[in-house]
């Protein structure tokens, strides 16, 4: 034992050291093969189990997100786009990036000012994401705002501007409702669809947009993002481009749409331009219209009141789902139909004396002073009412109606747009299974075209096709869809209608009468180019009963009765006369008379139709297409 | 021959001590400081900001502490023992009190700008007292339950307040490292059986004392996959990390789930997790091996000593070293209870180099003294 203070050999310490080392050896030992098994089990988690996790690795950093397919366009016959994506430019805002979300705000607000539910709504969604989430600021920027956000981007850290895409309508208002529009899709049909649940999708709500919407939809696109834990989108790995809708070729000729609806004015009104050989809608006008584009991110609550306590309902496409009675120019209808059942013949005369007694009712003739003698060409010719009330009288309205539904009224077409009403054509059975008895009176008043009787301007329009040609046309929009010429473009696509040539020839006679002929009802309604004829036929439709205190005071101008009680004003007609190729129809809402209101705004269309002649071009001739860039 | 040298009679001049460094366990420490700055580089996504720089220019300030403690004489340090032990004593208290709070737990001091962890330097501390108390020890004395008393006191004291900071990974350490400083001074087998007995009781006593984060550890340990999101989440990630890297790994600068933050910690705790998943299995065992060589070298030190205070210095700093090691390691793979403890020289944070390289310098001051004459210890500066 060693004292203290004495300097001792290390060999005295011997049973110790001799312990230490053997301790220490076994403790290192013992480290070694601690570290061996760390590396044992680096070697099971690496190397045995490390496709496993390395698969865990994959799922944790890639996220993959569908992207919305940029929706097909519409074009015209021409190839004018009429609805397209627009590039649409956003500033966003990333929190992260700027130390005073709030400063940045009041700074972008003084360059593009934000209104005060803007600025709310950016504060809700700056609090409801986390700081690197970009929110959006603004959208739909002009260039003087994107120019005046860049200048100043040093005052406004955290803000970007980025581009999407959006719906855009070149034509807007003069379109919008045979386009129609697309809106976000509703809750109710995310969940029937997954598809719908792409960010920024937008689904057809109306018009073509609505019809076509699985045509014009696309296929989704995918990108893989790398994200981090937090899921801030790192960079971008792989992307595949969703396949873009299929193109849609329009039968529209947007030139002619612009004229058709400059032609309306302020009108509440529609026109319908049809190519009567194979029922290709060459224009659809009706007024007053909306802009489509509203709907795209929403249309708010005080846009949809103005909309719905406008009497002149903006929304309502009145060329398919506007109903009127057809008035007088529901005559030829009448005419077929007593034709073919031989209920009369051409030669068979008829006398007006201004008036039909029925019983103990008396039906008026326009003309208060009577036609006196007309043969069925002058019963058109003149729409005298007292011949239609015989004709119809003898050839009974169950005939009148199915030859009505052959040629078009009253029934439903294929017109490839949702929304359009079938009108109305009464039969006995339908009234007598009101429980009403059906009388001849009814079957009088159906021979003018009032009474239960209602049709659209597009089956007007369709009338008059069939009638020019004898063929069971169909209207339709869809020309071309993904550039295939769609079936229904050739004359030949249609079958006859089985009417007698010689029945179809006196009506068409009595049309060109109308218009042609000294003392036709609608002379104003005659072409200037003495190349062209036209084939007409005036309507007026009441909206309400001429009282016999009215009549009697002989001085009754419906002229005078408040708008909303005035008469329809319609017009139907196709050119030229000798070989049709347009077919159209004019409605003028509460327009007074057909010949006054009516005609001319069909004489002035039709002169636009032949000058243009849409049909007869595949491509557009020069000179218009210089025309309608100018018009653009 | 080594046989034939004698013992160094006093001292010696600071130009034959420096010669007497052992370079080349210098050099192991710098290559794996060389592994941090790569592995911290990489963390930082490829900078040598906000960790790797710092983490060099620390490195290179512990590594002029080492080689400034390596040179002190052995005997000037042993009368130190004491002294530093009470004053870390003292540090442990004090950081209970005026201590930053991390994590839940008061661990720091901030001394001057300088952040402190007391248990790291109580650590040193301890090992240098009980080296002390036993260095004249004989065979015989060491056999006397009395004289036991005294150093296990030391070793539980300490280790009392580090739990009450609490910091049981720390704690677990330093429990073991004493342990381990009796058994290689001498202390018979059968009382550490005798102390193993009751060790499961006490470890469900404790359990049912533990904070709420350290039951969750240890649940979370047992059945990670419980809670995937909540307290499992490093765990699972951590091995999602390792097991992706494969064989070979990513490449360096490569790994996806450390980059991703997926990883948390990386930097500190979980900088292995990320050497695995940049270096595959090939770069974590070549990291080991180092690791190992170290911990070896720092035991071939204690051995070739031809005192009983160096030895005894040697072994406890290496087995400190070890633990450090083994315990981070082992989180990071899932094998035992995760528990704050960085991987040393490798993971950023500066106090807990700063106190590695005192322990290294201590280490290498045996080294150098290895042969130098060594009496009673005097207590006492």
């Amino acid at each position: 034992m060693a004292r203290p203070g004495s300097s001792t050999p290390w060999r005295s310490d011997t049973p110790r050291t001799g312990v230490f080392t053997r301790r220490a050896l076994l403790l290192m030992g013992g480290q070694v093969a601690l570290l061996g098994g760390l590396a044992a089990r680096l070697y099971q988690v690496q190397v045995i189990e490390g496709g496993r996790y390395a698969t865990l690795a994959e799922e944790n950093r890639i996220s993959a997100r569908l992207i919305a397919p940029p929706r097909g366009r519409m074009l015209d016959r021409f190839g004018t786009v009429v609805a397209g994506n627009r590039l649409n430019w956003r500033a966003l805002l990333i929190a992260e990036q700027t130390t005073d979300a709030t400063t940045t705000l009041d700074t972008f607000g003084r360059i593009v000012p934000l209104a005060d539910y803007e600025r709310a709504r950016i504060e809700r969604e700056l609090r409801r994401h986390r700081r690197f989430i970009p929110i959006m600021v603004r959208e739909f920027l002009t260039w003087e705002e994107m120019a005046a956000i860049e200048v100043n981007a040093p005052d406004l850290p955290g803000v970007l501007v980025d581009v999407g895409t959006t719906r855009m309508y070149p034509y807007g208002e003069q379109l919008a409702h045979v386009v129609g529009y697309v809106a976000p899709p509703a809750e109710a049909d995310v969940a029937d669809d997954p598809d719908l649940a792409l960010p920024g999708i937008r689904v057809g709500r109306a018009g073509l947009e609505k019809d076509r919407d699985l045509d014009l939809r696309g296929t989704a696109g995918a990108v893989q993002l790398e994200v981090n834990a937090l899921g801030r989108v790192i960079r971008e790995l792989d992307r595949q481009e969703g396949t873009q809708g299929e193109e849609l070729g329009l039968t529209l000729d947007t030139g002619l749409q612009q004229a058709v609806l400059h032609r309306l004015g302020d009108e509440s009104a529609s026109a319908v331009v049809l190519d009567c050989r194979n029922g290709e809608v060459l224009a659809m006008g009706t007024n007053p219209s909306f802009d489509p584009s509203l709907f795209n991110s929403g249309v708010s609550q005080a846009q949809w009141m103005e909309w719905s306590r406008d009497k002149r309902t903006p929304l309502l496409n009145r060329a398919i789902a506007g109903v009127y009675a057809p008035g007088s120019t529901f005559k030829m209808a009448v005419a077929m139909a007593a034709l073919e059942a031989r209920s009369i013949t051409p030669g068979d005369v008829v006398y007006c004396p201004g008036y039909l007694d029925l019983g103990d009712a008396r039906f008026h003739c326009w003309r208060k002073d009577g036609h006196g003698t007309l043969d069925l060409r002058g019963g058109i010719k003149n729409s005298c009412d007292v011949y239609f009330y015989e004709t119809a009288k003898r050839v009974g309205i169950d005939r009148i109606a199915a030859m009505a539904h052959r040629l078009g009224l009253g029934t439903e077409l294929e017109i490839d747009l949702p929304g359009q009403r079938p009108g109305f054509m009464p039969t006995r059975a339908w009234r007598i299974g009101h429980g009403h008895p059906w009388n001849l009176g009814d079957t009088v008043v159906s021979g003018i075209g009032q009474g239960y009787i209602q049709v659209t301007p597009l089956q007007l329009a369709v009338y008059a096709a069939r009638v020019a040609t004898g063929r069971k046309v169909e209207p339709h929009l869809t020309r071309k869809l993904g550039g295939v010429l769609q079936p229904g473009s050739k004359p030949t696509d249609w079958p006859s209608l089985g009417l007698s040539e010689r029945s179809l020839h006196v009506v068409r006679d009595g049309m060109w009468a109308v218009v042609n002929e000294a003392g036709g009802t609608a002379p104003v309604a005659r072409l200037p180019d003495p190349r062209w004829q036209m084939a007409g036929k005036t309507g007026s439709s009441q909206v309400r009963r001429v009282s016999r205190e009215q009549r009697e005071q002989g001085n009754f101008d419906s002229s005078k009765l408040p708008w909303q009680f005035r008469p329809h004003a319609l017009f139907v007609c196709y050119a030229p006369y000798d070989s049709p190729r347009y077919a159209l129809s004019v409605v003028v809402e509460h327009g007074n008379a057909g010949a006054a209101a009516a005609a001319p705004i069909a004489r002035d269309i039709m002169i636009d139709v032949l000058q243009r002649d849409p049909a007869g071009h595949d491509e557009l001739p020069g000179a218009q297409v210089a025309q309608r860039e100018v018009t653009r | 021959m080594r046989e034939g040298r004698l013992w160094r009679e006093t001292s010696f001049d600071l130009g034959a001590k420096i010669w007497q460094v052992n370079w080349l366990y210098v050099a192991l420490l710098c290559a794996l400081a060389g592994v941090g700055y790569a592995a911290l580089f990489s963390a930082a996504g490829g900078a040598d900001e906000p960790y790797a720089a710092r983490h060099v220019l620390r490195f290179a300030t512990g590594l002029v502490l080492m080689i400034g403690i390596a040179l002190v004489d052995i005997r000037f340090l042993a009368r130190l023992a004491w002294p530093s032990y009470l004053v870390s004593l003292v540090l442990l208290v004090l950081v209970m009190r005026y201590g930053h709070v991390g994590k839940g737990a008061q661990r720091w001091l901030d001394i001057g700008g300088l952040q402190l962890q007391p248990s790291e330097l109580m650590k040193i501390a301890l090992v240098l007292a009980l080296a002390s108390w036993f260095h004249r020890a004989s065979w015989e004395r060491i056999g006397n339950p009395l004289f036991l008393i005294p150093p296990v006191i030391a070793v539980l004291v300490p280790v009392a307040l580090i739990v009450k900071e609490p910091n049981l990974g720390t704690a677990v350490i330093t429990a073991i490292l004493g342990v381990a400083m009796l058994f290689a001074a001498g202390v018979r087998w059968w009382k550490f059986i005798l102390l193993a007995l009751p060790v499961p009781f006490a470890a469900r006593l404790a359990y049912n004392h533990l904070h709420d984060y350290q039951r969750a550890r240890i649940d979370t340990f047992l059945h990670p996959e419980s809670d995937p999101l909540g307290a499992g989440y490093n765990i699972i990630q951590s091995k999602i990390a390792l097991g992706s890297g494969g064989m070979w790994g990513k490449g360096f600068l490569q790994g996806t789930q450390g980059h991703l933050d997926f990883l948390p910690e990386k930097q500190t705790d979980f900088i292995f997790t990320m050497i695995g998943e940049e270096f595959g299995f090939a770069g974590g065992v070549a990291v080991m091996a180092l690791l190992g060589l170290i911990v070896l070298g720092g035991m071939a030190i204690a051995l070739r000593c031809r005192h009983q205070f160096g030895r005894l210095v040697a072994f406890g700093i290496a087995m400190n070293f070890f633990l450090y090691v083994f315990v981070n390691i082992a989180m990071v793979m899932g094998a035992i209870p995760v528990g704050g403890v960085p991987l040393p020289l490798v993971s950023h944070g500066g106090s807990a180099m700063i106190t590695v390289m005192i322990g290294f310098g201590v280490l290498m001051s045996v080294h150098v003294h290895r042969d130098i004459e060594f009496g009673e210890v005097r207590a006492g500066l």
